[in-house]
């Protein structure tokens, strides 16, 4: 194959080169009306193929113009006309094999141009072209160069690397200045006063024909401190356009009545008392009440409970909550930040404020690093002031020490590892929110996991199915083809990949809130609850089947366990950690399905305040909780735990309180992610390690004064080097 | 020791040069998707409008 390869759907070239081709193209794309810019999440996505595979799957639709992926988001952005709409789109890709979900471009925007992130980018640039110069510079004057030669080498060193220090280390000197003011001392005082002082000294010494300047030195710092920012800056940008990405995957959109038809809003626009019609698999977008229609509500959600409710004419529902099966119409009493939805993910958000009170590595080490320097390298000063009564020594000593000890290694040793545990995780499908996860993390001994939703796909699977007979087999078939309750779905799929056909049923007719009835061989046939069927319900969740005045027949439903769950579990307790299942779900489902997947410790029928006061107790008992859970019902539980983690499918609030979102289906990311916790726990403090050996061997050197600018840009550069490395070996 | 006088500025000036051809990248966004560039160069089809 050759590099201009025809993509497998355009039309035949008319000419040779692919130049000629794109022109007309181009004209044609200028005429056509504005474009709607279109944002998808495909978290599936991983290789070259796969890139080809959405690109392509996407290009041949009608109306698209260009799909353009990124995959180092694991995004696509499509042009397309005005009229594509998105569910095309992600039918499409799931025809073909990605996962796909639709993002709110609005909230997207602001993550789209990193600026904060350029223009640190762009510093380090500056710097690491300055730091080369000087080096180079440098290098000549440790080989020997002597007098006038030197003087100059050392004038146009000074002339390169004061602008540059200027501009690069401005990141650095606001903060200083910002917490001096505040009456604090943070890492970045240390480094400002050894970059003054190295610059200040050096242009002294140079003023004055000296042997000795640091331009090189404090250049060095700021490239090396630069690439530590830059990379803390990349994990916490990476993380908020997480955050932010979630928030964008509920594109909030509602169908208001007007007139006699409906109009798409967004949920912004609407007000309190519009009508709103929320039709079969649809969620509902704001509080309310119904003024029409009868409905079956998943609020497996909210609860936890995993049979849906029945509701009808007057019956409150919230904003969350599943539509299943009839056309509903609602009358809005409260929306947007008012729904109880919405009230809850604030008080989380609050409850969050006072979480955050975990002191990571970094700060512990820079709370002992920044005062520990100062006295250090004021006393060598006095020291040597006393000695030589030269302030001029005294200064360069001072200068020596803060310039040896500063915190390159430091700087960089904890973004250094956070950066490449995140990236890893990130490919096996878990995003991090939260700087001090990983920390958190490694230190987890109790899992606590929900049951519907998180360990369980939240889509129940039937069982028995076979032992029904062959007619009432393609009778229940024929019904549930009739409907999109997800039960009847489910029967559906089970029954079909038994190999039953459908039955001849007439008239299939649903009603929504019941089930499906018919007319079968001239005999009325239903499929639904138990009391419209006309049966005793059973404790767990099943579906009833009536053929003419025969007896109901139930066929009751397992929850389907989540990809990995298993795995996981057994992974947890193989570890040695205390695995609980917690759940809204009724003592019988929870205990049963305990067993079934291995867990001995089980608490049921946990209501939301019940679930966050159990993790509360085991903190208190000196546990440290990792939480896993998806629902509305979980959330307070998810901020109360050390460390909390929510699946992709998870509520929005319920997203918002983990620290930690898994992008695909599959559950066993986790145990990857607390063996990589621990290693970057070890990899950080590893990197302390090596940063306080490289200042016990270089610090008495440079208070006894033989610290020459060549040794302290071999050692920085060294420690730089060796912190960094050790990072990557998490990779 | 006249030819440093040529040397240090053409030195400077390559380095320059390397800086603004970086700025003007990271402007186009040429940064944006490492990780897709990486697997794109080695694809078959030809990518002839990369936005």
């Amino acid at each position: 194959m050759t590099a201009f390869a025809e993509p497998a759907q355009s039309l035949a070239r008319p000419s040779a080169c692919p130049a000629c081709d794109a022109a007309p193209l181009a004209e044609h794309l200028a005429d056509l009306p504005k474009e709607a810019r279109l944002m998808l999440a495909v978290p599936g996505i991983h290789c070259g193929g796969c890139i080809s595979g959405v690109e392509r799957a996407l290009q041949v639709l009608p109306g698209v113009h260009d799909a353009r992926v990124n995959l180092t988001l694991r995004r696509v952005a499509v042009e397309a006309d005005l009229d594509v709409e998105v569910e095309t789109l992600c039918a499409a890709l799931e025809d073909a094999g990605f996962e796909a979900h639709e993002l709110d471009p609005g909230v997207l925007a602001a993550t789209e141009v990193d600026a904060r992130g350029r223009a640190l980018l762009m510093r380090l640039a500056v710097a690491i072209f300055a730091m080369m110069n000087v080096m180079l510079l440098s290098v000549a004057v440790w080989a020997g160069a002597e007098g006038v030669t030197r003087d100059m080498m050392h004038w146009i060193s000074a002339a390169i690397a004061i602008p540059a220090v200027i501009f690069t280390g401005q990141p650095f000197y606001s903060s200083a200045f910002g917490a001096l003011r505040a009456g604090r001392l943070n890492m970045d005082v240390p480094i400002t006063l050894a970059i003054v002082l190295a610059v200040g000294t050096s242009l002294y010494e140079t003023m004055l024909s000296g042997e000795h300047a640091y331009f090189d030195a404090a250049i060095a710092l700021c490239t090396f401190l630069l690439a530590g920012r830059y990379l803390d800056h990349r994990t916490r940008a990476g993380a908020r356009s997480a955050a932010q990405e979630l928030a964008a995957l509920e594109v909030p959109r509602a169908l208001r009545i007007k007139g006699q038809g409906t109009e798409t809003v967004g949920i912004a626009e609407l007000s309190v008392g519009d009508l709103v019609r929320v039709l079969p698999g649809g969620r509902i977008p704001v509080d309310g009440r119904i003024t029409e229609g009868a409905t079956e509500l998943d609020r497996s959600l909210m609860t936890g409970e995993t049979l849906p409710a029945a509701i009808g004419l007057g019956d409150r529902v919230h904003a969350g909550e599943a539509n299943l099966t009839g056309p509903i119409t609602v009358e809005v009493l409260a929306t947007g930040r008012e729904t109880d939805l919405a009230r809850i993910t604030d008080l989380i958000a609050v409850a969050e404020a006072g979480r955050n009170n975990y002191t990571s590595l970094a700060d512990a080490a820079a709370k002992l690093y920044a005062p520990g320097v100062h006295i250090i390298s004021a006393l060598a000063a006095i020291g040597w002031f006393i000695a030589t009564m030269d302030l001029r020594v005294a200064l360069n000593i001072a200068a020596a020490v803060l310039i040896i000890t500063c915190p390159c290694a430091l700087g960089l040793a904890v973004p250094a590892v956070t950066t490449a545990a995140s990236a890893r995780l990130f490919r096996k499908g878990l995003l991090i929110k939260s700087g001090t996860a990983l920390e958190r993390l490694a230190e987890v001994d109790t899992v606590v996991f929900d049951k519907t939703g998180t360990l369980t796909d939240g889509t129940p699977e039937p069982s028995g199915l076979s032992t029904l007979d062959s007619s009432a087999q393609r009778i229940a078939l024929a019904l549930a083809l009739g409907s999109a309750h997800p039960l009847a779905i489910a029967v559906a799929r089970g029954l079909e990949d038994l190999g039953v056909r459908p039955a001849n049923v007439s008239g299939c007719e649903e009603k929504p809130g019941f089930g499906i009835e018919g007319i079968w061989n001239g005999t009325s046939v239903r499929l639904g609850r138990a009391a419209w069927v006309g049966a005793d319900a059973e404790a767990v969740t099943a579906t009833y089947l009536r053929i003419g005045d025969g007896a109901a027949r139930a066929i009751t439903f397992a929850d389907t366990l989540r990809a990995g769950a298993e795995a996981l579990v057994t992974g947890l307790q193989a570890e040695g950690k205390r695995v609980v299942l917690m759940s809204g779900d009724v003592e019988a489902a929870v205990q049963t399905f305990a067993d079934r997947i291995g867990i001995d410790e089980v608490i049921a029928e946990a209501r939301p305040d019940a679930k966050a006061k159990a993790v509360a107790a085991m903190a208190e008992g000196g546990a440290k909780v990792l939480m896993v859970g998806d629902g509305m019902n979980d959330t307070a539980a998810l901020t109360v735990a050390y460390v909390s983690i929510s699946p992709a499918s998870a509520l929005e609030a319920a997203r918002a309180a983990s620290d930690m979102v898994l992008t695909g289906r599959s559950l066993e990311p986790i145990l990857e992610a607390m063996g990589t916790a621990r290693a970057a726990r070890r990899r950080i403090k590893e990197n302390f390690g090596i940063a306080s050996v490289y200042n016990l061997l270089a610090v008495p050197l440079a208070v006894a004064g033989l610290c020459s600018p060549l040794i302290a840009a071999l050692a920085m550069s060294s420690s730089s080097l060796t912190v960094s490395l050790n990072a990557l070996r998490l990779r | 020791m006249d030819v440093l006088g040529i040397l240090i500025p053409v030195s400077l000036g390559l380095g320059a040069m390397g800086l603004s051809a970086f700025w003007w990248l990271l402007r186009k966004g040429q940064f944006d998707d490492p990780e897709g560039s990486a697997h794109r160069i080695l694809r078959d089809d030809y990518d002839d409008r990369p936005k």
